[in-house]
């Protein structure tokens, strides 16, 4: 038992550095999310102008190699790129930094969740883009939703998200199913509860282990999102509950929730990951920002056996824009910069490397596939099927909460129907309930 | 010891004694019949000043970057809990006196995360302070490989959170993780571990002590090494064995270690936010689609961050505060209670 004091000093001294690391460690975890690096550009030496852009996730500009050649045309201009990984860290941290005035980048990004918020409360605060632009080049609904009342054009569209179903055809034929894309569309065309359907006589066959679709929330906003009224009315007013749209989708939702045909996974954890690994779900609602998800979690197993058909009605999910904060200090250099990032040849470059769909229809003839996606997919015509849907959009209201009554649809209500077994009509009044706190009722 | 202001004051009393070896001796004997005091006030006064401030510039930096990260941000967060505040129109900020805590106090999500964050809080704790000690007392003993075995147990806590809960997160996970797998061997269905109430509290806490357990045996380590050798030889000629000695040295030797570990890990438990965030995965904040393990923490960030409703989470962060103060009120009671009896 006996231990001499210089031992047990050591011993003291080392749990001393270890509670001095918390600190330190639990400040990189929390940092780990942002590699970013605040301010505006400065001038570099050599009388460069340094200009910065803040992104989220994978926007592919990076990737498809535009910074360096918009720097190899433009030998003045540095480009640094500010990524945040996570969409719910990256907004609020750019609604403070507009408030406050400082420290935002020359260019911003906005998710089109968040756009509504940024027209209506954060006008004044970006550079009105619409009289340098072209605005035809941009889908018509695209450039709506980032217009202000007074119709100023606060943000340029980058990628879009346009809907098909993504499906496996080996599963479809194990459960005796038609695999032949435009045959499968006709049968589902304009009604989701004929795709719903087509999932009761799948679940009859359904090869072991498998189940029909990923989740009955990604149904919900597949249904929700090629419907013209979501929660809002154009006036700006709350009417989630009386929508026929979200009444449309929440119905959708309860009989995929309700009928066993639902694998009960979140979409974008861990276990949906695997859960295309392990051919675990034969359809996904799928944006073409998907496509390359799909490709990458399936890996090699799911090659030729995945295929595109058109979705039973066409709308949208996800999208980005970028603007210009009047705060940025090179607000002419980062003007020229986005209308280039934004302009049909460049978009048509992200698709080529990341699959992002463009915004500007005059770019769909020139799309093309990476001859990779095209082979993992049965040589669908993907963008033939994304372009067709991008024009048939509705045009769609959104508002200042979309993103969190969204939430307490699906992840509160639908998923306690889903996975805690709750009746349809417990899982709306928990929505409720949920909405209401949202909404401060 | 002398005091450094004896050792420094000496040079100054000296230059007094000699005049003129002093160049400042030298201005006073310019002044012209004035007494040649000129230089020492001058310089004693800056030895005064130099003993009276020093100290307090040394300090200072920990209160200027206390007050600026710490204190402003409270009083600043106690403002907007007065206020109607969004995220997205900071600039302006209605007057709602006290809005912000009535709404709260009759809000079920409150209180359902004031009950989460208790309830996590013991489950977490108790076990995980029970098995730290455990481990400690085995970890005094003679091992070969002790420092090894210490180093190991300090590696859960050396690993960010982050990593920590993504890896449970993928054990914990209903179809095909390794527990429901294990649980099957046994014959028991599989548990829907994130959404079920208690088994999603469970698997936080068992986060929670998977990380914290190797921390706090080494606490314990290093004062159990404190404890004289000689309670111990004492306790064995009154013929105690093993257990005894652990029970009637041990534990009572280490009681203000114990008591201040107790205190570290409610306070840790009281913010508790990181697990159980990532725990949640997308849309964690949420803390289970019942709440079923929203903490404190989990709602303030839900309802600042998420939300947006930056004046009801700066009410959260005070009724947190709040209930931190009434926590460490009462340690200090039990403390004195424990000091009294002893």
């Amino acid at each position: 038992m006996r231990t001499t004091t210089r031992r047990s000093h050591r011993l003291l001294a080392l749990a001393a550095v270890a509670a001095l690391t918390t600190g330190v460690l639990a400040g990189c975890a929390g940092d780990s999310d942002d590699g970013d690096s605040s301010g505006s550009g400065n001038n570099a030496g050599g009388g460069k102008t340094t200009l910065t852009i803040g992104t989220f996730g994978v926007f592919g500009y990076k990737q498809a190699g535009l910074y360096d050649e918009y720097m190899k045309s433009h030998p003045d201009i540095t480009i640094k790129e500010n990524v945040t990984t996570r969409t719910d860290v990256y907004w609020p941290k750019v609604l403070t930094r507009l408030q406050a005035g400082s420290g935002t980048d020359d260019i911003q990004a906005i998710e089109v969740g968040n756009i509504t918020e940024a027209v209506q409360t954060q006008g004044s605060k970006f550079v009105d883009l619409g009289k340098d632009v072209d605005k035809s080049q941009w889908l018509d609904w695209k450039n709506a939703q980032a217009t202000t009342a007074d119709g100023k054009l606060i943000g340029l569209g980058t990628d879009i998200g346009p809907m098909a179903i993504c499906y496996r055809k080996d599963l479809f034929q194990k459960a005796g199913l038609e695999t032949d894309r435009t045959k499968l569309a006709a049968q589902w065309k304009g009604d989701w509860n004929k795709y719903v359907d087509l999932g009761k006589q799948y679940m009859k066959k359904a090869p072991s282990g498998t189940k029909f679709v990923d989740s009955a929330s990604s149904v919900y906003n597949a249904v929700l999102n090629g419907e013209s009224e979501r929660y809002y009315d154009k006036s700006g007013k709350v009417v989630w509950d009386e929508s026929t749209g979200v009444k449309n989708a929440w119905d959708v939702a309860m009989s995929v929730a309700t009928s066993n045909m639902s694998a009960k996974l979140k979409q974008f954890d861990k276990p949906w990951d695997q859960g295309y690994a392990n051919a675990s779900f034969a359809t996904v609602a799928c944006p073409a920002w998907m496509i390359g998800y799909i490709q990458e979690k399936s890996g090699d197993a799911g090659k030729g056996k995945w295929d595109v058909a058109a979705a039973p009605t066409a709308g949208n999910w996800g999208g980005s824009f970028i603007g210009v904060p009047t705060a940025g200090k090179h607000q002419k250099e980062a003007i020229e910069l986005a209308k280039w990032l934004t302009a049909p040849e460049q978009q048509a470059k992200v698709f080529a490397k990341q699959a992002s769909f463009p915004s500007t229809p005059s770019a769909y003839s020139t799309l093309k596939p990476a001859a990779a996606t095209t082979e993992f997919f049965s040589n669908a015509p993907i963008t033939q099927i994304f372009s067709d849907s991008a024009k048939t959009i509705p045009a769609q209201v959104f508002g200042v909460k979309d993103q969190p009554i969204n939430t307490a649809l699906t992840d509160i209500g639908i998923l306690q129907v889903e996975q805690k077994g709750k009746s349809p009509e417990q899982g709306w009044d928990a929505a409720t309930n949920e909405i209401k706190d949202v909404l401060g009722q | 010891m002398t005091s450094p202001k004896q050792a420094l004051a000496h040079p100054a009393s000296s230059a007094e004694a000699a005049p003129g070896s002093q160049p400042g001796a030298a201005r006073g004997a310019h002044g012209g019949g004035t007494p040649p005091k000129g230089p020492s006030p001058w310089r004693s006064k800056l030895y005064r000043w130099d003993m009276k401030a020093s100290p307090y510039v040394f300090i200072a930096p920990f209160f200027v970057i206390f007050g600026a990260f710490s204190l402003v941000p409270l009083l600043y967060t106690a403002w907007y809990s007065l206020h109607d505040v969004q995220l997205s129109s900071l600039d302006t900020q209605t007057w709602a006196g006290l809005d912000n805590y009535q709404n709260l106090l009759s809000s079920d999500f409150f209180w359902n995360a004031l009950k989460n964050t208790f309830t996590i809080g013991v489950i977490s704790t108790v076990p995980q302070l029970m098995a730290a000690i455990g481990l400690a007392h085995l970890l005094n003993y003679r091992l070969r490989g002790s420092t090894m075995w210490r180093v190991v147990m300090l590696t859960p806590y050396a690993t960010s959170v982050a990593a920590a809960t993504l890896v449970f997160t993928l054990l914990y996970s209903w179809d095909g993780g390794m527990v429901n797998w294990l649980l099957d061997f046994v014959g028991i269905d599989p548990i829907n571990w994130r959404e079920s109430d208690w088994g999603s509290q469970f698997a936080v806490s068992s986060i929670v002590i998977w990380r914290w357990t190797g921390y706090n045996a080494l606490i314990y380590l290093a004062a159990m090494q404190a404890i004289p050798a000689d309670l111990y030889e004492s306790a064995a000629i009154d013929g105690a064995n093993r257990w005894q000695q652990f029970i009637h040295v041990t534990v009572p030797q280490l009681r203000p270690t114990i008591l201040f570990t107790v205190v570290i890990s409610t306070i840790g438990a009281t913010q508790l936010f990181g697990e159980p965030l990532l725990f949640g995965g997308v849309s964690g904040s949420k803390g289970g689609s019942e709440h079923q393990y929203q903490t404190l923490g989990l709602y303030m960030y839900d309802q600042g961050w998420i939300i947006g409703n930056l004046g009801k989470a700066s009410a959260i962060a005070w009724s947190m505060f709040l209930i931190l103060l009434i926590i460490a009120a009462i340690n200090l009671l039990v403390t004195r209670r424990l000091r009294k009896s002893q």
